[in-house]
């Protein structure tokens, strides 16, 4: 039964707030932010090409024109047919030519760009996760632990990336046994990439944690005895996300360009596997004996991919920024 | 009778923004004469920091002068070259800010930034110009100012920074301060001090003061007119002492019941409903109808113009109908 | 009889200001303190308002903060209802206590969580101290809130950004009010808003007292809105209490020489023509305080023992110009 101590005299219906009156598309479709996104052409370029460029990676198994990993629909013979011709032995058309071993290079990039995103995505989300869990237990309890966290984060961050993830990579291959290292290669390039860029997330989540924390509605959650741990998801959280998303976006960009170079330096995924970056270094075997397509596409696709993430990125940073505004 | 110092006429101040045009101040007009106090008093959102930014040319992009004129000392100064604008500020108008933190640059010494400003209006060699700065800093009251002169900002407190503000604003002899909220930042008892400061250098230096505040109490004690604003537009104008003891616009009476004083004990406060519109949200009619205990049909409808109700006073309320003649000037003014 | 409520006895609070250990070794600097507030007591009926007064650094907003639990004192305690808070609260007891305080705060926008809605932020106390209570219940009883303190209950599904200053601390009071509390700490509620605003929060302020027997600890630093809401006040400075009365005495008869100053700095907006004394001087910082008497600097009755010993509150006055008898 209802226990109702105000305006007793007056009906239920005319007291409740509504569940929810405007939905969230149409509030969505009225913000500043995707106005500020409509408004900028480069914006919305890269949005399609980065659309185009993950759409083509998800259903490469639906749209690529051949398997490239199935042995039996690919012949020698067809090695390093050029761009836009037939095949010398089978009848296969090649639109942007064939690799040494007969591969249509197309869809060597369609699976390729699968797996560069699989393992960005997956390493992105890793280090956010990470990052920020540990910006926030350090920008909420600050002292001792925030010290310790910090400190790393500095070493971390005083190296480049792509050595930590070396470092990481190579320490993982000695523990994993010769033969499981096969079919463990992506996870351990996914752990080496994530842990090689949580430092970022985990310096900038702290830094607006401590502005969060000193807010009122935070103390107001204290003085309730609220659990801290409930204070930091339900309020915290919420209102760090904004810097989160924009140091992800740029992250995977960073993310898919380390797993290239990973794999350009034969210490990522395995060749019956290959990611853009296996490609690119199959591809520039090749490249002055004049057969420069095996590299041309898939450096291509690689740059088109970063940078369209990229610029996604910046946006959301300036469009998330009041002050440019 | 005198020129005024400073004629503003029919300033609208708007910023364009995806949602259309949104108008900050509405066609207003005012006069300042040599040497006046010229209170201009309003809620936040009401315009008045943005008349004495519009004065000053100090508002930022993409916001603009719509519309209307500024004269100063008779030369208009609304559309004069950005280059020319530099030398009335400071000159000709000084500024003071409601944080002193933003007028001075922490990373300079307060001497280096007074001897600077003196030089670039005044004609002084360096230690004639030093003289002047320590002068200056004596007459605002900081104690052991030859010492002091060399110190950084932050190395001062915040009444004391907000006396060396005014010591740069007073520096090449203005005719008119434009303080925007001078006090607001201070405490209780620094304020009292400051505004006396003010006050006086500027009384003994034949300045003018347009001091713009929220708060009446500071008013009160200071100006010598008062200018009421509401969204945008000026509600009522007259001297101090009629728009306090009897003010007519429903508006600026509601602003002094609402005030509570030490003398009375009330038991409840005199409250307006609602609050001020957003720019974006602006009444039809006049802005303040929906708050107004004596609107009519006609407020809701038509905009009223000023009309003279007494002797330097104006009132912008359709309880005081224009008569014939100042209708005929307030709708010329607005066809101008 | 009027009954305590909240009994302050003897409250401190030092801060540790220090550089970093790394850097204190290297330079060889010691630990520096700061004691934002020192030594005060006072007392809060049931059902009145109490208020705090002072200027920047005079310990008022830690004084709130110790009162609610935000803060722990470093000396002295704090007795709500007969129990002592002193030693922190744990389990069923605290929660039992909690709900019964609440907080208002200075800025209404900071003090609402702008990622929420308003239903989601005024059910908050809700779905701590009422656990169990149904989602229909709980917009019910946020849409009354909501029209007690003058919103709509439409206004439950927008945003906090989407009000103006004054209907944001309605919001923030309609929150404060859903867990039934009957104690709030203030801390400048009124002091981001306009005028005519405040006037309306004052009022609401004020009503609800009435309807709910609500005791009110007001913090603030405008004398006219203190005159306005309080039953009794306490001056304080750099974190003592400098005196201590009922509001009608103190405005009336003012004792300690700050808060003659004080009441003199106001600005007359009666336009009586009253001349005011020119206060001297400003707020020393708390990290380095005056010997003495904390106000001794700026005391026009100040002699030497002033600069030597702390007074000490005597009939709600420190000063010893008053307990000697050479200011009246």
């Amino acid at each position: 039964m209802e226990n109702r101590t105000l305006f007793k005299d007056v009906p239920a219906e005319d007291l409740i707030v509504p569940v929810r009156v405007q939905g969230r598309l149409a509030r969505a479709l009225d913000s500043d932010i995707f106005y500020s996104w409509r408004t900028s052409p480069v914006t919305v370029v890269a949005t399609l090409v980065a659309l185009a460029l993950i759409l083509m990676a998800l259903f490469a198994p639906l749209i690529a024109p051949y398997d490239p990993f199935n042995p039996a629909s690919l012949n020698l013979m067809d090695g390093f047919t050029p761009p836009a011709s037939t095949g010398a032995f089978t009848d296969n058309y090649f639109l942007m030519g064939a690799d040494n071993q007969g591969r249509d290079v197309l869809s060597t990039i369609m699976y390729g760009s699968r797996v560069s995103l699989f393992v960005g995505i997956l390493a992105t989300l890793f280090a956010m996760t990470l990052g920020v869990s540990l910006g926030l237990i350090a920008g909420y309890n600050g002292g001792t632990i925030d010290a310790v966290i910090m400190r790393i984060t500095d070493v971390q961050l005083s190296f480049p990336a792509i050595l930590i993830a070396l470092l990481i990579f190579g320490i993982a291959r000695g523990l994993i046994p010769p033969s499981q290292q096969e079919s463990m290669a992506v996870w351990v390039l996914i752990l080496a990439i994530g842990l090689s860029n949580w430092a970022q997330f985990a310096r900038t989540v702290r830094g607006a944690t401590m502005v969060e924390r000193q807010k009122d509605y935070v103390s107001a959650a204290r003085i309730m005895g609220v659990h801290p741990i409930l204070i930091l998801l339900r309020h915290v959280l919420p209102n760090v996300l904004g810097p989160v998303l924009v140091i992800g976006t740029i992250s995977l960009a960073l993310a898919i360009i380390e797993e290239a170079t990973l794999s350009f330096l034969g210490v990522g995924v395995p060749p019956t596997q290959p990611s853009l970056g296996t490609l690119i270094r199959i591809g520039q075997q090749f490249l002055f004996s004049g057969e420069w397509w095996i590299l041309f596409f898939p450096a291509v696709t690689l740059i088109a991919l970063a940078l369209s993430v990229n610029l996604l990125g910046d946006w959301l940073r300036d469009a998330l920024n009041p002050k440019l505004r | 009778m005198t020129e005024p110092l400073l004629s503003v006429r029919n300033l609208t101040v708007e910023f364009p923004t995806r949602r259309g045009i949104l108008t900050a101040v509405q066609d207003i007009s005012f006069d300042i004469m040599p040497g006046e106090v010229l209170g201009v008093v309003g809620e936040s959102g009401a315009g008045k920091s943005m008349t004495g930014a519009a004065i000053m040319r100090l508002i930022d992009r993409p916001g603009r002068i719509a519309q209307g004129e500024v004269i100063l000392q008779g030369r208009r100064i609304d559309n004069l070259p950005d280059a020319e604008m530099r030398k009335i500020r400071g000159r000709k108008i000084g500024m003071i800010f409601q944080d002193p933190l933003t007028s001075l640059n922490p990373l300079y010494r307060i001497s280096e930034q007074l001897i600077e400003t003196i030089r670039t209006h005044l004609p002084l060699s360096e230690t004639e110009a030093c003289k002047k700065a320590v002068g200056l800093l004596d007459d605002v009251g900081i104690p052991d100012a030859s010492r002091r002169i060399d110190d950084y900002p932050h190395q001062f407190s915040g009444g004391m920074r907000q006396r060396v503000v005014i010591a740069l604003a007073l520096c090449a002899g203005p005719d008119l301060v434009i303080a925007d909220e001078p006090t607001t930042a201070l405490d209780v008892s620094v304020q009292a001090q400051i505004i006396d400061v003010m006050k006086r250098l500027c009384a003994e230096n034949g300045a003018a003061i347009m001091l713009v505040t929220h708060d009446m109490g500071v008013i009160a004690e200071t100006a010598d007119r008062v200018a009421v604003m509401y969204a945008g537009r000026i509600a009522e104008i007259g001297p101090v002492r009629d728009v306090i003891k009897d003010a007519q616009h429903p508006y600026s009476s509601g602003l002094m019941g609402a005030i509570p004083r030490l003398g009375a004990n009330l038991e409840r406060l005199t409250q307006i409903p609602g609050s001020m519109p957003r720019l974006s949200a602006i009444p039809k009619g006049c802005a303040f109808n929906p708050r107004c205990p004596h609107v009519m049909d006609k407020c809701r409808i038509d905009q009223p113009q000023a009309v003279q109700t007494a002797p330097g006073r104006r009132v912008a309320c359709w309880l005081y109908p224009p008569q014939d003649g100042t209708t005929a000037s307030a709708e010329r003014q607005s066809a101008e | 009889m009027t009954k305590t409520l909240l009994d302050v006895r003897d409250l401190s609070r030092r801060f540790d200001v220090s550089q970093p250990w790394l850097n204190r070794k290297i330079e060889g600097t010691g630990k520096r303190f700061v004691n934002a507030v020192t030594e005060v007591s006072f007392s809060v009926n049931q059902g009145e308002t109490f208020a705090l007064v002072g200027e920047s650094g005079s310990g008022k907003s830690t004084i709130a903060k110790l009162i609610v639990g935000l803060l722990k004192p470093s000396h002295g305690d704090i007795v709500f209802d007969g129990i002592s808070l002193k030693d922190g609260l744990k389990g069923a007891k605290a929660r039992a206590l909690r709900r019964r305080f609440q907080m208002i705060f200075q800025d209404p926008l900071a003090s609402l969580n702008p990622r929420w809605r308003v239903v989601d932020i005024v059910a908050e106390p809700l779905r701590v101290f009422e656990r169990g209570m149904s989602n229909r219940d709980q917009r019910l009883r946020v849409g009354e809130l909501l029209t007690l303190v003058g919103l709509a209950p439409e206004d439950g599904v927008k945003f906090p950004h989407q009000f103006s200053g004054g209907q944001r601390q309605r919001i923030a009071i309609a929150r404060a009010l859903a867990a039934n509390p009957d104690f709030i700490v203030c801390d400048e509620p009124t002091s981001a808003l306009d005028v005519s605003v405040q006037a309306q929060i004052l009022n609401l302020m004020k009503d609800l007292q009435k309807e709910f027997g609500l005791t009110y600890v007001f913090i603030s630093h405008n004398l006219q809105v203190v005159r306005h809401m309080a039953n009794d006040i306490g001056v304080l400075y750099l974190g003592r209490l400098a005196e201590f009365a009922e509001a009608g005495a103190l405005f009336d008869a003012p004792k300690h020489p700050y808060t003659r100053m004080l009441l003199d700095a106001v600005p007359d907006i009666e336009m009586t023509g009253r001349r005011r004394k020119q206060v001297e001087g400003e707020i020393p910082s708390p990290i380095d305080p005056p010997s003495g008497c904390a106000f001794h600097p700026r005391c026009p009755f100040a002699n030497d023992r002033c600069k030597r010993d702390v007074p000490l509150v005597i009939n709600g006055v420190a000063c010893h110009a008053v307990e000697e008898g050479r200011i009246g």
